[in-house]
């Protein structure tokens, strides 16, 4: 068996960063992490910010310094871009998913904004926005007509 | 001055004073937290300051990147003085009452959502990619500001009196936003900057629509204040300026 290579560690560990706002996703599964790119010994790794004050920013960037790190890359950088423009639309079924089980209603899909919004604990759709804006700036307040639960939803973008 | 020099102090005063509008927005809508009527208010004026900050930073650490004498986004913000900023006169506007915040931010997301929008197209990829991320924040600001002027303005007898006291009294610091300068001329003749003049029937049928379902006036065209993108701001400025630079200025190139 070959040892793994640059990319593959590299890919390993950034791969495992998650946000620190909501640390069930990575920043994969986000799509805050844009590209990796190995050119010999040297490193680039691209993000770019859900909303454009994010203060998890900063954080995932330290992160993903430490992540390169281990991963035993000498040579790195780490990109921030603007476009594309982040949208939700980026976010994996798989993610979303991990959402809902860790309670909050992801983000729904371009073709479906018109759809209710689901309580992620008993999953009614008579659900009420309480504010446009939440504890993060990529999340609002919703609460469950059904269940009476407060959650927070992953606005869409 | 040769053509290419003069584009490119144009381009530097051209990323500043959007930065700067962002930059004092932000430090004014800052100033609610802790204070709002109710929770969720206070969150999302937090919200909204922060988008606000993040493109100011953007554009602040363009701009010092444009100009080439070694000013970083920090540098902009805590060391210039008050004849230095060059934002607009309407967002140094002190808070007043929560009818006032909310006058002040329809009225600057309006013009925002129109200016985004014009400068997704921008020559400028900078400019450009900043203003694709910051027109579907400034989609929603308006969504929040516009929900809120109604309800005061449809609301009781007491909030319906603030509201449009609010709007009238802002209504003269409104045309500076679309009012184009020289430099706005240039960055439009080289296909960077908005086209500001386009930008006025769009923003008087948003803010109209508004006005119009909360029961609120549209004040007549009042004598328009300018004066903000040449560094002459109303007195307010200096003391918001005194309380945002105060650290760095007492403690210069402090960090955490």
């Amino acid at each position: 068996m070959t040892a793994p290579t640059l990319l593959d560690r590299v890919v390993d560990e950034v791969g495992r960063v998650v946000d620190p706002e909501i640390p069930v996703l990575t920043i994969a599964d986000i799509g805050i992490l844009r590209g990796v790119i190995v050119d010999g010994d040297r490193v680039t790794v691209t993000i770019t910010p859900t909303y454009s004050g994010c203060p998890a920013m900063d954080a995932i960037r330290a992160d993903v310094a430490d992540a390169l790190d281990r991963a035993g890359c000498t040579d790195g950088e780490i990109r921030t871009v603007l476009a594309p423009a982040w949208t939700t639309d980026w976010m994996s079924d798989e993610a979303k998913a991990k959402l809902v089980a860790y309670g909050v209603a992801p983000p729904r899909h371009g073709r479906l904004r018109h759809q209710p919004v689901l309580c992620p604990r008993c999953r009614s759709g008579s659900t009420r926005t309480v504010s446009e804006f939440g504890s993060t700036a990529c999340k609002a307040l919703q609460v469950c007509g059904s269940c009476g639960e407060p959650f927070d939803r992953f606005k869409e973008l | 001055m040769t053509a290419l020099a003069t584009v490119t102090t144009a381009s530097f005063a051209y990323a500043l004073r959007h930065g700067d509008d962002n930059l004092i927005l932000a430090q004014r809508l800052g100033e609610w937290i802790s204070r709002a009527p109710e929770l969720e208010s206070d969150i999302a004026l937090g919200n909204i300051a922060i988008d606000h900050l993040g493109v100011a930073r953007t554009l602040l650490t363009y701009a010092g990147e444009l100009e080439g004498a070694g000013r970083d986004e920090d540098t902009l913000a805590m060391g210039r003085t008050e004849r230095q900023f060059t934002n607009l006169l309407l967002v140094e506007q002190p808070n007043g009452d929560f009818a006032a915040t909310m006058a002040r931010q329809l009225f600057v997301d309006a013009y925002q959502v129109g200016l985004w929008e014009a400068l997704t197209s921008s020559a400028d990829a900078t400019l450009a990619g900043a203003a694709g991320k910051a027109i579907k924040e400034a989609s929603y600001h308006l969504r929040h500001s516009s929900a809120w002027v109604v309800r005061l303005g449809d609301g009781t007898e007491e909030s319906h009196r603030r509201m449009q006291t609010a709007v009238d009294g802002l209504w003269r610091f409104t045309a500076e936003m679309v009012t184009p300068d020289d430099v706005d001329d240039e960055m439009l003749s080289v296909g960077v900057g908005a086209d500001l003049a386009a930008l006025r029937t769009p923003w008087n049928e948003r803010v109209g629509a508004v006005l119009d379902e909360a029961t609120l006036a549209m004040p007549d065209a009042a004598f328009a204040r300018l004066g903000g993108r040449n560094g002459l701001h109303t007195e307010h400025l200096g003391h918001l300026l005194g309380e945002m630079q105060w650290m760095q200025r007492t403690y210069p190139g402090m960090s955490w």
